[in-house]
């Protein structure tokens, strides 16, 4: 099978990679740029530990061909602190106790960034509709809103 | 060994420049490529080994898929790259055409809805797409762009059976058109699921209602069902009992009974045949109560 040459900006770096035409952006990641912080869970659109950001929206980046990734902005969970200091949320999910075995938490922290952006004071409701694809199966999501509401102070 | 984790079998990924080479590659390829959009029933499928291609066709560069625009004449039209969000928080579908805003809003997870589109669930043509039914009582009509140039489809001749449309090799839809809505339109989305929100419907029911004079009742009401019959479809005779007399609690009551009889469901492991049943008639009584209080108010 013949490589694809693409060219993408992932955590403010530009990257050009060779992929093969079926691998998806979630393969991309971990195999090609080794950024393993985002988990495959399911490869198939249900859990959302694959969720990055495309283009400043989350999307299921298993359900994403790298050969669709063309000049795309990609930001993973590694791409959230900046000059080493942790992003608010990440800090707030720490305190909260919104973490335990930790698989959910990459997808878990790239939806609560992008719901935040898009409303910075959400209610109960609107945190858990925004976390709908992101499947926790350690904390029973309370911590996690917890975590998402003091990030929104 | 199973592999949990497997990934998209080979294939070639093909961008086509315009429309007429989109047309020409899948009618020459016709059985190996297909059309795709936002990927997440193709993908699906391709991993499960259910769907065999040796080309997937990226539709999301051709013209007019990127449109989504409200023309006081025209009415919307929706692209087949615009995805479920974008359709969710469009100012002119929320003003009018909110009820498609809601059944978009009822697809999956926040995540899954910026690839998702309403052309793919359309194409898709599940029993269950959550966005069809408001479509085809909106009087959707599909532009598709085939080998022998560009056609009008309407949705209630589109679907023939689970997965299968009039589609033919080389047909790629370019938009879905929604007439402008009838004066003073007030819809819902009902879909039940296994959970409040994420899942495919066990059984879901759109229904719209606007006042007309044309009615003896002094309304038109429109009801659509989803995942009681192998595609969705409009229940014209559930529709039938709301026309001829007034409106009142017993008669949404008569035209909900009346859903049952024009159901097929099927037992899966969503729900069983029989609460299917049950669950259509319940569901559409309260849409039509919820759209009848609106209209009467
Ligand atoms: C985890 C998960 C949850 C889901 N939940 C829901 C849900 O709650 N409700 C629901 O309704 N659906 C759901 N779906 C199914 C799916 O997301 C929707 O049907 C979606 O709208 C499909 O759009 P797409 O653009 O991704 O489709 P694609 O996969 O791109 O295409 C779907 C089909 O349409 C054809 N097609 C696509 N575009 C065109 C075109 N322009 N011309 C001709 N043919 C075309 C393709 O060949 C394919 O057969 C879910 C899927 C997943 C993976
Ligand atoms: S790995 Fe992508 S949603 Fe589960
Ligand atoms: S912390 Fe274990 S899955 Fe969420």
């Amino acid at each position: 099978m013949t490589l694809k040459t693409i060219t993408l900006t992932v955590n403010d770096l530009v990257e050009t990679v060779d992929v093969p035409q079926n691998m998806t952006l979630l393969q991309m990641i971990r195999e090609k740029l080794s950024l393993t912080g985002t988990k495959n869970g399911c490869a198939a659109g249900e859990c959302g530990a694959c969720t990055v950001l495309m283009n400043g929206e989350p999307v299921n980046s298993c359900m994403v061909l790298a050969a669709e990734c063309e000049g795309a902005n990609i930001v993973t969970v590694e791409g959230l602190a900046k000059a080493g200091k942790l992003s608010t949320l990440q800090d707030t999910i720490i305190e909260a106790g919104g973490v335990q075995c930790g698989f959910c938490t990459p997808g878990m922290l790239i939806s609560a960034t992008a719901l935040l952006k898009r409303n910075p004071n959400p209610t109960d409701s609107e945190i858990r509709s925004a976390i709908v694809g992101n499947l926790c199966r350690c904390t029973g999501y309370v911590r996690i809103v917890d975590a998402i509401k003091m990030a929104a102070k | 060994m199973i592999n949990p984790h497997p990934g998209l079998p080979e294939l070639q990924y093909v961008k086509p420049a315009t429309l007429q080479e989109a047309s020409k590659f899948l009618a020459d390829n016709a059985g190996v490529a297909k059309p795709y959009s936002g990927g997440t029933d193709s993908f699906v499928r391709l991993r499960d080994g259910i769907l065999k291609l040796d080309y997937l066709v990226d539709i999301k560069g051709l013209e007019g898929t990127k449109e989504l625009s409200f023309d006081p004449q025209k009415g919307l039209t929706i692209g087949a790259a615009i995805t479920m969000n974008q359709v969710a928080r469009h100012p002119d579908v929320l003003k009018h055409y909110p009820n498609l805003a809601e059944a978009a809003e009822s697809v999956a997870s926040y995540q899954l809805r910026n690839r998702a589109t309403i052309i793919g669930n359309i194409c898709n043509a599940s029993p269950a797409g959550d966005t069809i039914g408001t479509c085809m009582i909106l009087d959707g009509v599909l532009k598709v762009h085939g080998v022998d140039g560009v056609r009008a489809v309407s949705l209630s001749s589109f679907f023939l059976a689970p997965g299968r449309t009039v589609l033919k090799p080389g047909d790629v839809v370019v938009a879905v058109q929604l007439p402008i809505p009838p004066k003073g339109l007030v819809g819902t989305y009902k879909k039940l699921g296994r959970n409040r929100i994420g899942d495919l419907s066990i059984v879901a029911v759109a229904v719209l209602g606007y006042p007309t004079p044309e009615s003896a009742s002094g309304y038109r009401f429109r009801i659509a069902l989803a995942s009681v019959a192998p595609v969705p479809f409009e229940s014209f005779k559930a529709e039938g009992v709301l026309s001829g007399n007034k409106i009142t609690a017993e008669l949404i009551d008569e035209a909900a009974g009346a859903t049952m009889d024009s159901v097929t469901p099927i037992d899966d492991v969503r729900g069983s045949a029989r609460y299917r049943k049950q669950m259509v008639k319940n569901l559409t009584r309260e849409a039509l109560t919820e759209v009848w209080t609106k209209l009467s108010k």
